[in-house]
């Protein structure tokens, strides 16, 4: 650290350490070739939006990103955490609440390892007022609607303020509108907390309101990466973003029109 | 549903049996029924209040139920341990459940004869037989529940850093336990079935025995009143467990309504 940081020719401003990164990593399920020889440096801070059709491997790369999936070829690495923060946290398109515990509960499994249960109790009741339910604490899951669910696993997620959020899909299920207001919320949230997210989605409206940057995955190839430096907060419907999610769907779909 | 209706709801399931005692009272008296067939609903409740005074009523409650209680905590806990142990370790199954599947199939109480040759007609062949019987219920059902708790829940658990012990206590337990708690629900009428049926055939005491003896004498009465009184205990135990469930599962949809039973 108290090596004085010299770079000599430097244009744009310093950018930030990485987050994780993926050398040349590879995955494999039986002859299938699902990922092969990945390259991605995301810095620390970023939004960054995957993107691609069905089994392209974007599901494949978020697991091996959360350590559920080990890669067969290639390294992944991560940055280091501070004690009592996760490293990562992975939201799934499901909600994955504990039927049998209330809903202040499952956020606090959040904190599983990394607070006592008062502590971890007392944040939950604050993140839960963050994402918006507030006098919650007590219900069970089942009474909660869809949108709701998430919000609480968004909470459960944030609780251990995660230096990288995995989010897997996790508007899919959600109707169009209660997907709009999630999307501000996490927009929101990211914002103010700063970690770094990855968010594999299917819906390129989506990802291009709410990421700095698009990956968009063909056939397990990045086959593009294209950086959103448009300003926040981005609206619904702006001309700006139709002309990167024309660029991203001709990615996608080649020459056809659509 | 308000709680007042939810009272009448409850009132109204007894009608019913009233209605039958009022209708059997009525064929009694008129001698459509004659008294060697079915005495009326008044002389068995005469016989009641006679064996009640003596005193040999409570005592016969007492050992069944002793028997009945011994019986499903024995083979409930060796069930539920089996249970347990063939859900979280595949080797502990692949070892023990084919054995337990082809005992299973054997009808406990086909093994009377068996169990009166090895233990006589003493409290022990009782206990076999109600444990014997209670086992397979709560190990199949025990077995099931944590086979069946979400595998996308334990991921979750595993990705929240978990250990095995929290997983278990926190995911895999709760999850199995409305399995559980069927499987209890069914022991509970096989642990009144098996005892009826091992007290019928030898004893010296118990409600079996009571009214086994009250048909050496002919005393009808009393052979109603012991068979009202098992489908009374059965009953009695059935709302126990209910209640419990009431309690332990509160987060289940299905209880959060009024109960619909």
């Amino acid at each position: 650290m108290a090596k004085p940081q010299l770079r000599s020719v430097e244009t744009a401003p310093a950018p930030a350490p990485p987050a994780f990164s993926f050398q040349g990593v590879s995955r494999r399920f039986g002859a299938k070739s699902v990922l092969s020889n990945i390259e991605l440096t995301v810095p620390q801070g970023e939004f960054v939006a995957i993107i691609g059709k069905s089994g392209c491997g974007k599901s494949t790369l978020l697991r091996l990103l959360a350590g559920l999936d080990q890669p067969d070829g290639g390294q992944i690495s991560r940055a280091q955490t501070q004690p009592g923060q996760s490293s990562i946290r992975i939201m799934f398109q499901e909600p994955r609440l504990l039927p049998w515990a209330r809903v202040v509960d499952n956020v606090a499994v959040g904190l599983t390892g990394l607070a006592g249960r008062a502590e971890a109790k007392a944040r939950a009741h604050d993140l839960l007022a963050q994402v918006g339910l507030a006098g919650r604490d007590g219900d069970w899951p089942s009474v909660l609607s869809g949108g709701q669910r998430q919000r609480v696993a968004l909470a459960r997620a944030l609780i251990g303020q995660p230096s990288v959020l995995a989010l897997d899909e996790p508007l899919g299920a959600l109707d169009a509108l209660t997907r709009i207001e999630m999307q501000h919320l996490l927009g929101r949230i990211w914002q103010t907390q700063g970690f770094t997210a990855v968010l594999v989605t299917h819906d390129v409206a989506e990802a291009v309101i709410l990421a700095d940057r698009v990956i968009v995955l063909d056939a397990g190839k990045v086959a593009l990466d294209l950086a959103i430096p448009l300003a926040r907060p981005r609206r619904h419907g702006h001309p700006d973003l139709a002309l990167y999610e024309q660029k991203i769907l001709a990615q996608l779909f080649g020459d056809e029109a659509i | 549903m308000t709680a007042g209706s939810n009272r009448f709801g409850a009132a109204i399931g007894w009608l019913l049996p009233i209605l039958i005692l009022l209708m059997w009272e009525v064929m009694s008296r008129l001698g459509v029924i004659t008294e060697n067939v079915l005495p009326a609903p008044t002389e068995v409740f005469a016989a009641f209040l006679r064996v009640l005074k003596s005193g040999d009523l409570a005592r016969n409650i007492g050992v069944s139920s002793w028997r009945a209680l011994t019986g499903l905590a024995i083979g409930g806990s060796i069930g539920f341990a089996l249970g347990l142990a063939n859900g979280l370790s595949l080797l502990s199954r692949n070892i023990t459940d084919t054995t337990l599947q082809m005992v299973r199939n054997v009808p406990h109480l086909a093994l009377i004869p068996l169990v009166i040759l090895w233990f006589g007609i003493d409290e022990g062949a009782k206990l076999f037989l109600v444990a014997l019987g209670v086992f397979f219920p709560i190990y199949v059902n025990t077995l099931l529940g944590i086979q069946t708790v979400d595998p996308q829940l334990i991921e979750m658990g595993r990705t929240y850093g978990m250990d095995r012990r929290a997983l278990f206590l926190r995911v895999i337990l709760p999850g199995a336990l409305p399995s559980i708690f069927v499987g209890l629900r069914y022991a509970l009428g096989i642990m009144w079935l098996t005892l009826i049926v091992a007290e019928t055939i030898s004893a010296s005491a118990g409600l079996g025995y009571m009214a086994m003896q009250a048909r050496e004498f002919l005393m009808i009465d009393v052979v109603v009143l012991s068979i009202l009184i098992y489908a009374l205990l059965g009953k009695l135990a059935d709302s126990f467990v209910r209640l419990l469930e009431r309690l332990c599962l509160q987060w289940h949809p299905a209880f959060q309504k009024t109960a619909r039973s």
